[in-house]
């Protein structure tokens, strides 16, 4: 039996230890270290879910003094057949999938180069970092107006290289940039997050692995894809799934960028659900629409997760 | 040594700093209103206030397009913040229903102010709820109405006159009608003018919170569109809401903006008008009239270069959307005395006057209707046009519930250009007549 | 041939690798130094066509950013004092005059106050739960370091839909002290589940040997493990710090002014008349620049720190 230090410690104290240690038992300690955090937790995590799974069978309105009414599943079939939800559905997965798509295509490509060991690739690689830790309501704010038409640099960047007058379009006003906007600052912001990853992987792979195809002759072509790619694999999929989570429950960026517009053609789940619990404040149907996104959200990551440990079984 | 000086006379100070916050937290308020020009105005004003009183007066301004949420987040959570809130007209019936402000009806009695004082508009649009009816839950504070204005030095140009003339058969001036003033925006679209390009007007669409629905009632209710039978508006929304002439007015402002408003104003309200007319962008900008003392102020754009009009009228009359507010005492206030004294102080028909000569603009009648009023700034006489025929959106609790939807459709029609008007006004006939049945109202 | 390495890239691979990366880092970059520029411009040279790289530098969008100001009007011209301070001068020299302070000293210090105050917290019940996580057998462990984990998954706008009930009850709404233990507890999990794996690498015989020298279970722990752990408590105090510092939703929705931070604060600032781009630009390098730093500081532990443990370099 060969325990890691972990396991041994987990076993708790040894027997013979024990009498000789004062003080508070293990037990009493256990709780006593654990304890605030579950206090806390249970406070302003569990209890307020199960509000909110209580609100959502009622037609409460925070904002009055009415009493609320039990209302069943009313909440639940207004919201599942309201076409304003499946828009923002609609939004919200249009915005996952090409940000993670370009996330992974370019974050995957910077992490592949820098794994190069260039010279000073590390002082490069903080630099990329940056945007990702800066506040995505402060940073989303000032891209509108880098996305301005005429005085914006994003515009004028355009113009410069394309030759289109940078007044003639305007990223967050028109119908089909919009959801583009939005997906652009995004990749900006957090590509560096999926390359960091990526970079753990590819620095994860031990050089003995290339040597021994380097013997057999297979090209570098092929070492890519039947080595880079199936080790790194495990990693990629562990940063699809943050950036899933993370931009299933994105708001700040683009509630300041483009405010759910034009129309409602950027308005995802969180801006939607923003809207109705806090602006018309119908609390009990917002309550529903909540639930409705925890078990969207949980179910999909826990599939996805089953998924990636399937992966890493291989 | 020093270091530990140092930070002893820094804890002293704090100390003192926490002791003397304290003591004066008795006499002191703090007033809540929108971020604009005449919130500064009113900071100025009210130093005589402070003044007369020992009062200490602290203010909370927050920029429009997030004034509503934000003080509405405010009063529905219970907050301390604000003593005094001026409050846009449609959270009326929300603030009093769900008992955020004070009823001021026995307060008016005792000291003598009669809303006769104020324009009727104003004290229906800002004070009452129920409308209507004689319940009080405000002071007219500021009044204010959607207006234009236009460049008069480019409209005066002879060779811009004379290529309208040719073009349209009629002078270029102040619009008679709507239809006018699209005419003349769609004229000065993309035209050079001192070697600049420049567009047609500046008008309201932005989403966020009610811009777009602040500006095309503009043209809905000049064009036929009404809030539901008159009688009775919750009952019957169809056939008022989405009439024949609620659609025309509606296709109107979609035109206005694909074909006459600066490229990227799909997001627009009071503050990006403001700075496409002030930089010289366009010849025409519909605002609130609150703009127009700092316009005519402006070294650009000021003087003589600017004038001024009511909405122009449509095939179905002439109205303009009502905006102001009026300032009430918020229900949780912990100065209810001192919060009183301020109104009772700011109704006095001088301070009134002073208010307006300082930027504001008083609701009181004696101050718009003295004999000199129309004459002493270029834009009075424009204010007073729109005030007589002033228009307000639904002032109901629900009122954020019905504001949404609009945004929403108008928003997915003018500028994201889905769907046909008809369809924009028939699904907000549909998206009201839910909010009323979950009202309980129909 | 000696020192050839069939994995070692050669030197025309690391030079097109460097280029294209150094390529995308400047371009990556741009918008931040653009943010900074344009904190010094005037509001004119900021939105100039075509955009300027030049300027003249002005401390206007400082000025503004720390001033609330009210258009010098012409009944104003001619009580006016001479301008005293240098400030003063700028202000009128956009024809403002100043009357106090603006917000932002105060959302700032309450962005200080919130974020070092849940820091703290969450660094001292996260350090004591990852202890007895790592080193105890507590019932249903992994059931709960998942439900913990689970805490992060939800929509912040939902979470904040009861929060706001339950703070509007107990009378918390809009106080330091609500945010301080709603920003604790989403950054308990965080907290958690990095410490643990850096207690996790604390070889157990240390504690051993201070357990058979005498000291009791807490001696240990804070005399033997907390020093070994102090790196790894540093940078989650770093991470607890930046996610406090950069919240938006809960802030937005939860504070009004007593307690708002600068996120929701900063793109709110607007001048006489329109947005004020420099002043929003100047208060937004302000609040970036310390980020920017401990990003620079931490950028050994970044990895670990944003997948909450799951990658450790």
């Amino acid at each position: 039996m060969s325990a890691s230090p972990i396991d041994r410690a987990a076993q708790a104290t040894p027997k013979g230890l024990a009498r000789r240690i004062r003080g508070l038992s293990d037990r009493a300690i256990a709780w006593l270290f654990v304890g605030p955090s579950i206090v806390l937790l249970l406070a302003v995590n569990i209890f307020p879910l199960i509000w909110t799974i209580n609100l959502s069978f009622t037609n409460f309105k925070a904002n009055r003094l009415r009493e609320a009414k039990f209302i069943g599943l009313r909440n639940y079939e207004r919201i599942l057949t309201d076409t304003d939800t499946w828009n923002s559905m609609q939004a919200t997965a249009h915005f996952l999938f090409w940000t993670i798509f370009f996330q992974v295509l370019i974050g995957f490509t910077l992490a592949y180069l820098i794994n190069k060991k260039f010279k000073g690739n590390d002082m490069w690689t903080t630099i990329i970092v940056l945007p990702m830790m800066l506040s995505p309501a402060v940073v989303g704010n000032f891209w509108t107006f880098l996305y301005q038409p005429q005085i914006g640099l994003f515009n004028y960047v355009i113009e410069f290289f394309t030759g289109v007058d940078s007044s003639s379009f305007s990223m967050i006003g028109d119908v089909n940039l919009a959801p583009w906007s939005i997906v652009i600052v995004d990749t900006w912001m957090w590509t560096p997050f999926v390359m960091l990853i990526c970079l753990a992987g590819l620095r994860s792979i031990p050089d003995s692995i290339y040597e021994a195809a380097e013997c057999d002759r297979a090209s570098k072509w092929r070492q890519f894809w039947t080595l880079t790619i199936p080790m790194a694999l495990p990693f990629l999929m562990l940063a699809v799934l943050f950036r899933g989570i993370e931009n299933f429950k994105m708001f700040d960026l683009v509630v300041q960028l483009t405010g759910g517009g034009p129309g409602s053609l950027t308005t995802l789940t969180s801006i939607d659900l923003k809207r109705e619990a806090f602006e018309k404040w119908r609390t009990g149907y917002a309550s529903a629409y909540a639930v409705i996104l925890f078990v969207t959200v949980f179910g999909l990551a826990s599939i996805y997760v089953k998924a990636l440990n399937k992966v890493k079984e291989r | 040594m020093k270091a530990s000086k140092l930070l002893m006379a820094t804890a002293l100070t704090a100390a003192t700093m926490v002791a003397a916050s304290g003591a004066s937290a008795a006499g002191s308020l703090t007033l809540c209103w929108a971020a604009w020009d005449p919130a500064n105005a009113l900071v100025e004003l009210s130093k005589s206030f402070e003044a007369e009183t020992g009062t200490d007066m602290s203010f909370e301004f927050v920029p429009w397009p997030n004034f509503a949420d934000r003080m509405l987040n405010e009063l529905n959570s219970n907050g301390t913040l604000c003593d005094l809130l001026i409050g846009d007209s449609q959270w009326i019936g929300g603030a009093a229903e769900n008992g955020n402000y004070v009823k001021l009806n026995d307060f008016f009695a005792k000291e003598g102010i009669s809303m006769d004082d104020f324009i009727p508009a104003t004290v229906t649009g800002y004070a009452e709820w129920p409308k209507g009816t004689p319940n009080y839950w405000a002071l007219p504070a500021y009044a204010d109405v959607v207006g234009w204005t236009y460049r008069r030095d480019w409209f005066e140009r002879p060779e811009l006159q004379a290529e309208f003339k040719g073009k349209y058969g009629y002078d270029l001036g102040v619009p008679a009608d709507l239809a006018q003033l699209k005419d003349i925006a769609q004229f000065f679209q993309g035209r050079e003018i001192d070697g600049k390009t420049v567009y047609g007007a500046a008008i309201y669409t932005e989403r966020g919170s009610e811009g777009i629905t602040m500006g095309v009632t503009n043209a809905l209710y000049n064009y036929g569109f009404e809030y539901g039978n008159p009688k009775n508006p919750y009952a019957e929304l169809d056939g008022y809401v989405n009439s024949d002439g609620a659609v025309a007015g509606l296709e109107y402002y979609k035109e206005l903006y694909d074909t006459a408003t600066p490229p990227g104003s799909s997001n627009w309200y009071m503050g990006e008008d403001i700075d496409a007319y002030k930089s010289g962008q366009v010849a025409l900008q519909m605002n609130f009239a609150f703009i127009w003392p700092g316009v005519n102020a402006d070294p650009n754009v000021g003087g003589d270069r600017t004038g001024y009009f009511a909405n122009p009228k449509g095939p179905a009359g002439q109205f303009a959307q009502l905006g102001g507010q009026g300032i009430s005492v918020v229900a949780n206030t912990d100065n209810m005395e001192g919060a009183l004294a301020y109104i009772k102080w700011f109704a006095q028909p001088e301070v009134q006057a002073q208010w307006t000569a300082m930027g504001g603009a008083s609701a009181m009648r004696s101050v718009v209707e003295a004999p000199d009023f129309a004459g002493k700034q270029p834009y009075n006489q424009a204010f007073l046009d729109s005030m007589a025929i002033v228009k307000d959106f639904w002032a109901e609790p629900s009122y954020a519930s019905l504001l949404l939807p609009m945004q929403s459709r108008i928003h997915n029609y003018v500028v994201a250009g889905q769907g046909t008007a008809k369809e924009a006004l028939d699904g907000l006939v549909a998206d009201w007549t839910e909010v009323f049945e979950d009202e309980g109202l129909r | 041939m000696s020192g050839f390495s069939v994995t070692e890239p050669s030197r025309r691979q690391k030079w097109i690798a460097g280029v294209l990366v150094i390529t995308y880092a400047l371009v990556t970059i741009m918008p931040l130094l653009w943010i900074i520029a344009t904190g010094f411009k005037s509001p004119e040279d900021a939105i100039s066509y075509p955009p300027k790289v030049v300027f003249q530098p002005s401390l206007e969008g400082y000025v503004n950013l720390f001033s609330s100001r009210t258009r010098i009007t012409e009944s104003m011209q001619e009580t006016l004092q001479p301008a005293e301070t240098w400030y003063d001068q700028v202000a009128r020299d956009s024809g403002t005059v100043i009357v106090g302070a603006s917000r932002y000293g105060q959302r700032f210090l309450n962005s200080v106050v919130i974020g070092f105050g849940s820091t703290f917290l969450a660094i001292v019940f996260g350090t004591t739960a990852a202890y007895a996580f790592s080193r105890f057998k507590v019932p249903l462990k992994d059931d709960l370091l998942f439900f913990i984990l689970s805490t992060r998954m939800m929509p912040p706008i939902a979470v904040a839909i009861p929060i706001f009930l339950m703070f509007r009850q107990l009378g918390l709404n809009d106080t330091k002290l609500g945010m301080i233990l709603l920003y604790t507890a989403v950054n308990l999990s965080l907290s958690v589940w990095l410490l643990k794996g850096f207690i996790d690498e604390i070889p157990f015989e240390y504690e051993e040997a201070a357990l058979i020298d005498g000291y009791t279970r807490f001696q240990a722990f804070y005399k033997v493990v907390l020093p070994q752990a102090a790196t790894g408590i540093a940078s989650t105090a770093i991470f607890c710090l930046i996610f406090a510092w950069n919240e938006y939703a809960f802030a937005v929705l939860l504070t009004s002014g007593n307690a708002q931070t600068a996120p929701p604060f900063i793109p709110t600032i607007i001048g006489v008349g329109g947005q004020d781009w420099p002043a929003v630009a100047a208060g937004a390098t302000i609040f970036l620049i310390p980020v920017m730093i401990f990003t620079i500081l931490l950028r050994k532990h970044l990895l670990r720190g944003i997948t909450f443990g799951a990658v450790r370099k």
